[in-house]
């Protein structure tokens, strides 16, 4: 599946006013790979993707693309296309127009060009809509014909700027699928910006998390969700109990005052942690079977879960559960050793922030 | 609910009938009846085929074409730095080109005679510069100055507003399909900034093609343009008849750039003029 | 770099290509010397003559003083009717607007000769009133075409939220759908004043012979030359206006940056 490295970002700095966006930022992006930039607003992923697709220089470093060093090239001697936020078509131009559009200026014959706008509708599920105009067309088609406009130039690489932000939750589920097949026929990288983790998870091969500037975890869905290299990781990817806790020793950690056996190791002995427990790692059980017991203190059905709170030593633990648990019952809190996930307790807020870097 | 808002319209339905369309009725009647019984004719429309009027309205239409293409070619480059440039907001930028309106329109292009005039500032400084004396006062020339200075802020102001409606993210995916700054601007820019210019053209043409005060003021008393024969016709010949047929053939050209605006403007509903 | 420049240099280029004029009518108005052309020494003489020339006081008072009226009813009549053609079916609005753009859209002689052809038709006499309704008239649209997309903007869901809070229908549109309009009314009267008092050609055909703006009366007055009193007054009502802006922009910066803080 992976190949060699197409893209290297190398120590990327850049600064609006007194804003640092980018801090001495690296990435490194392989051959046919689907990499999600994903964080909060603010964090730097869309300028890393304006940087690649050539709309932004940056105040430092280099962009290497192929080999070959692209930092000053402008955006039209790029070999990558982007999906914009909100699509961006030329309203006044039809949707074969529009297509046409990269293909013209290349000065295609005009066979090619008919070629290619059938192709790419027929790859996007729109056959025959070459003479409308894109204000006709819903959102979830407008987009579908910004990734036509943009694939039909055989780029390397497709940036997709969030692409699915202005559709509605079932359209958005139904382009996920979509984007992930496209993506297979096509065979070229796809580099993915967005806040939205369900999406990163659903798609990527590879997600990088980023928080103010910083990577703060790179790494396929699975890694990021199981094992979280910090609590900024952990609280942004899907629901965690995040709690302080002190290593007692290789394998036992101490959590709110009671020994849990995990799997952990070489930490150290008597060294402060953060421990994140995914609440649909909790297990309820009968009180005298539980590590700690605690009172269920919410109740609020989910349709494929409960969710629980639960109050234990001075904790409000999150757990999500199938097995109901009503408001006011004693239970039992049992975690598997292998679901508890140890951290390293930043030291401060810099470090938070830096967290994840090569 | 909106039934009854309707009549919240009934005063300008009022105004409007009693103030622009029976006016127009009005014009229309005296352009097509005689001034001597009242009978239908078609003579004062015919009138226009006379060698005086004729000439009037051609250098009429030869002065504000050349005018209106001046503006254009001043206004564009401006409105597309000021959209690159996002100066401030539009409001400043409105403000600054509306400014000058405060200045009487008669005493700003009085102050051009001043410039111009062979004993003006203008050619002071040339004089000063050894430079060649700019002798325009009295031409054409003079006129078609007037006429861009006084309605260049009307090209500049619609291609503005609908320049900077423009999505960056537009103009970036055409860079990014490919195209230079120059294809970006032919294919992307220009097209989409047509009803801003179409807007310009009219509110620059239809005022430069009737004037006749700017060449009243600058042309001397040689130049008539057919804004003079028609203003003559109603305040020193008193003959509204003919004064109301010259009209109605000025307004076959307003009417032309009408129906262009419409058809450009259709979602706006003549808002893109400002 | 060289780009830059070069576009500051074009801007400033347009400003002072639009400026020039109104600076040598400012020169003019402390010049010593009746001539046009000579310097004849810094005064203040016309600013105060000005005062006591009774014909340019008549024709500033007109001036004002339709412009204000004008644009005051042209506001509440245009208002109105934005309101009104908001709610029409699309047919009817679309007749109602092309209407309204005849006189944005027509030149201002076709418009001023019809407006005295109806003055005319109807015996009334051509003064002070007859200009105040021409004015009205052109006036109208501006307000209508500023408030227009005001009233598109503002949803029909804030007028609900109130009348869901209790509000009468009158109490909604006051408190809720008013205040949303207000910067669009305002643009509206701005525009129509200034629009009113630069006006010539209209008054010109419209007036009688007993009634003066200064617009008619520098017209009147560009064969003899136009009296310097007039350059004075015209300086006067520029830097006011001027330095009305100027309050009203740092105002706003000044909102606007307590706004971000």
């Amino acid at each position: 599946m992976a190949g060699n490295t197409l893209i290297d970002l190398m120590n990327i700095s850049k600064t609006y006013g007194k804003d640092m966006v980018l801090d001495d930022f690296c990435l490194s992006i392989k051959e046919n790979e689907f990499v999600t930039l994903l964080g909060p607003s603010g964090c730097g992923k869309t300028t890393t993707l304006r940087i690649i697709g050539g709309f932004e220089t940056p105040d430092t470093g280099k962009v290497i693309f192929d080999g070959k060093d692209i930092t000053k090239l402008a955006p039209n001697e790029r070999q990558l296309n982007t999906v914009f936020q909100k699509y961006a078509l030329f309203t006044h131009m039809t949707i074969a127009d529009n297509i046409a559009f990269g293909l013209k200026i290349k000065k295609k014959s005009r066979q090619y060009i008919q070629d290619k706008i059938k192709y790419a509708l027929k790859l996007v599920n729109l056959d025959g809509y070459e003479n409308r105009m894109p204000d006709s067309l819903s959102g979830g088609q407008q987009q579908r014909i910004a990734i036509a406009r943009a694939i039909v130039n055989e780029p390397k690489v497709l940036l997709l700027d969030e692409p699915l932000g202005a559709l509605d939750l079932k359209l958005r589920q139904d382009m996920q699928y979509e984007l992930i097949r496209l993506k297979n026929e096509l065979g070229i990288t796809f580099i993915y910006v967005t806040h939205d983790q369900e999406e990163a998870l659903t798609m990527s091969d590879t997600i990088v998390v980023m928080n103010q500037g910083y990577i703060q975890q790179m790494g396929t869905p699975e890694m990021i969700y199981n094992e979280p290299q910090n609590a900024f990781v952990a609280d942004f990817i899907g629901e965690s109990n995040i709690i302080g806790a002190t290593m007692v020793e290789d394998r036992l950690v101490n959590i709110l005052g009671v020994n849990f056996r995990c799997v952990d190791e070489g930490i150290g002995n008597n060294v402060p942690v953060d421990v994140v427990i995914r609440p649909e790692d909790i297990d309820l059980v009968a009180p005298e079977k539980g590590i700690i017991t605690g009172t269920v203190t919410s109740l609020i059905f989910k349709g494929v879960h409960y969710e629980m709170e639960v109050m234990a030593n001075g904790h409000e633990w999150l757990v999500h559960s199938t097995d109901l648990s009503p408001v006011g019952s004693n239970v039992g809190i049992w975690v598997d050793p292998f679901d508890i996930q140890i951290m390293n307790k930043p030291e401060s807020e810099d470090e938070e922030a830096v967290g994840y870097h090569e | 609910m909106n039934n009854r808002k309707r009549w919240l319209a009934a005063p300008y339905t009022v105004w409007m009938a009693a103030f622009i369309v029976i006016p127009l009725v009005l014009i229309v009647y005296y352009g097509l009846t005689s001034n001597k019984d009242g009978s239908f004719t078609l003579e004062n429309i015919l009138l226009i085929a006379e060698p005086i009027n004729r000439k009037a309205l051609w250098l009429a239409l030869k002065l504000s074409f050349i005018s209106t293409a001046i503006c254009l070619l001043l206004a564009y480059p401006l409105a597309m730095i000021l959209r690159n440039r996002k100066v401030g907001n539009g409001s400043f930028i409105t403000m600054v080109f509306m400014l000058p309106m405060w200045m009487n329109f008669l005493l700003r292009t009085i102050a051009w005679q001043n410039l111009l005039e062979k004993t003006g500032v203008i050619n002071a400084v040339l004089e000063f510069l050894h430079l060649p004396l700019l002798n325009i006062i009295n031409t054409p020339y003079a006129i078609i100055l007037g006429m861009v200075y006084n309605f260049l802020p009307f090209m500049i102001l619609p291609i503005y507003n609908t320049l900077v409606k423009i999505d960056q993210n537009v103009i970036n995916a055409a860079r990014d399909l490919g195209a230079n700054s120059f294809q970006t601007f032919l294919h992307v820019m220009l097209p989409l900034s047509v009803p801003g210019i179409i807007s310009g053209i009219t509110m620059v043409f239809v005022p430069s093609l009737t004037t006749f005060v700017i060449s009243k003021i600058l042309g001397g008393s040689k130049i008539v343009l057919i804004g003079n024969v028609i203003e003559q016709q109603f305040k020193t010949v008193n003959n509204w008849n003919a004064g109301s047929g010259l009209s109605l053939v000025l307004m076959v050209f307003i009417l032309i750039s009408m129906a262009l605006v419409n058809k450009y403007d259709k979602n706006s509903e003549g808002a893109g003029v400002w | 770099m060289v780009k830059k420049w070069c576009s500051n240099f074009y801007i400033g280029l347009m400003i002072f290509f639009l400026y020039a004029p109104i600076l040598v009518l400012v020169v003019l108005s402390f010049n010593k010397s009746k001539s046009r052309s000579k310097w004849g020494g810094f005064t203040l003489q016309w600013y105060e003559r000005l005062f006591s020339d009774e014909e340019i006081i008549s024709a500033l008072t007109n001036t004002l003083l339709i412009a204000l009226l004008s644009a005051l009813i042209a506001t509440l009549i245009g208002t109105l009717a934005a309101i009104g053609i908001n709610s029409m079916k699309s047919g009817t609005r679309t007749l109602m607007m092309t209407i309204t753009n005849i006189p944005m859209l027509n030149a201002e002689i076709v418009t001023g000769i019809s407006l005295m052809l109806v003055f005319v038709a109807v015996n009334f006499a051509r003064g002070f009133a007859s200009v105040l309704i021409g004015h009205i008239t052109f006036n109208i649209p501006y307000v209508i075409l500023s408030v227009m997309p005001k009233l598109r903007q503002t949803s029909r869901v804030t007028y609900e939220a109130a009348r869901d809070l209790g509000a009468s229908s009158f109490m909604a549109f006051v408190k809720v759908v008013l205040p949303d309009l207000f910067p669009g009314i305002f643009s509206g009267f701005l525009l129509s004043f200034t629009m009113s008092m630069d006006d010539f050609v209209i008054t010109h055909f419209t007036r009688g012979a007993s009634v003066h703006t200064l617009s008619t009366k520098i017209y009147a007055e560009v064969r003899k030359g136009v009296k310097p009193e007039m350059y004075a007054l015209s300086t006067l009502l520029f830097a006011s206006v001027l330095i009305l802006l100027v309050i009203i922009n740092r105002r706003d910066a000044h909102q606007e940056k307590l706004r971000k803080e």
